[in-house]
């Protein structure tokens, strides 16, 4: 209903809002709004095309800004991956330890119902981490610099 | 000096709140209003600086309070201090680094000629390798001078043709020539009398 649509306009234009029923004509302030982003946002596109001036390159301008200075080396560095490598183990051991919180809370209970199966499940639990958590030292996974440094 | 400045209040129709200008005279007039400095602090005219970016002489006045630090994004090369021949690679390089337009200030005698260094380390004035538009005579300089030469530079930009078409060589050319040079001599040191 074009009527009803300019009517619309009239009142969002004009002074009353609050008549407005109809609930699709209260969206013509949403389209207005967005009418208006789309326009600043592409007047500000299409403004300096027309106005502004290409840029002006050189070998130097392209170049990283280093307070002055020639750059010395790529930004873009290798750099060892042991960060990685000691984050994954922390979160394993981490949720292993979690799995104690909850032995150790029942343990003395739990102690005197079943006895001596208690303290070896456990102690089962805790070797089979022991031979994890050895196998990563001896691989040295945990140090945090490698001991041969090969430069090629 | 042939006055272009055709933005103002001079430029209103009469009875009614409009403007009328050209668009390259209004281009100027936002350039000229929001020149961002790349502070180039060498020595101790970097102090007057500093004094003229702060409340009591309030460079923000003139729309230049936006110290860049970044060559990208200043427009306006305000070179204090001695410049030893050490550092005139770096000033040279953040000079061409940044982007156009652009304009250069020397603040102070040493900036601007070498001063009182006549010495094999100093350069006898940083316009012996990038133009210069603006000096600025004292040692230091006060705040004022460098809010004179700021406003001197300002009246520069309001003459440019921000729309010439020109082709990028030959702006760069254009870029690369000092405009002016214009020469602040401004005595603002207060006067002391002798009893």
């Amino acid at each position: 209903m074009p009527t009803a649509v300019g009517a619309g306009v009239s009142h969002i234009l004009g002074v009353s809002l609050v008549e407005m029923e109809n609930e699709l004509q209260q969206f013509i302030a949403v389209g207005l709004l967005m009418l208006v982003a789309i326009g600043m946002a592409v007047g500000m596109l299409v403004l300096p095309t027309i106005l502004g001036k290409k840029r002006i390159h050189s070998p130097v301008k392209d170049s990283p800004y280093e307070c002055g200075m020639p750059s010395e080396t790529e930004a873009h560095t290798r750099f060892s991956v042991k960060f990685y490598l000691v984050a994954m183990l922390f979160i394993l051991f981490d949720i292993e330890v979690v799995f104690f919180l909850g032995w150790a809370a029942v343990y003395r209970q739990l102690l005197g119902e079943i006895g001596y199966r208690m303290l070896a499940g456990g102690a089962v639990f805790l070797l089979i981490l022991e031979v994890g958590h050895i196998y990563c030292w001896k691989k040295g996974a945990l140090d945090w610099t490698p001991k041969k440094v090969s430069h090629e | 000096m042939s006055e272009r400045i055709e933005i103002g209040i001079d430029q209103k129709v009469e009875g009614r709140d409009v403007i009328i200008t050209r668009v390259d005279a209004a281009i100027d007039w936002m350039r000229k209003n929001s020149i961002w400095p790349m502070p180039m602090g060498l020595a101790c005219c970097g102090i007057e600086l500093m004094a003229a970016g702060a409340s009591r002489f309030d460079i923000a006045r003139f729309g230049a309070e936006v110290m860049r630090f970044s060559p990208r994004q200043s427009d306006l090369m305000i070179v204090a201090g001695t410049c030893v021949y050490k550092m005139a690679g770096v000033v040279k390089r953040v000079w061409d680094q940044m982007a156009e337009p652009k304009w250069c200030m020397a603040m102070g005698a040493c900036a601007s000629t070498g001063g009182m260094y006549r010495s094999y380390a100093v350069v006898q004035g940083v316009d012996q390798f990038m133009p210069v538009d603006v000096y600025i005579s004292g040692c230091p300089p006060r705040p004022e001078a460098v809010l004179e030469g700021l406003m001197a530079i300002q009246r520069q930009i309001q003459q440019e043709p921000a729309l010439k078409n020109m082709k990028r060589e030959q702006r760069a050319a254009s870029y690369a020539q000092p405009r002016g040079p214009i020469i602040i001599r401004g005595d603002y040191a207060p006067k002391v009398t002798a009893q």
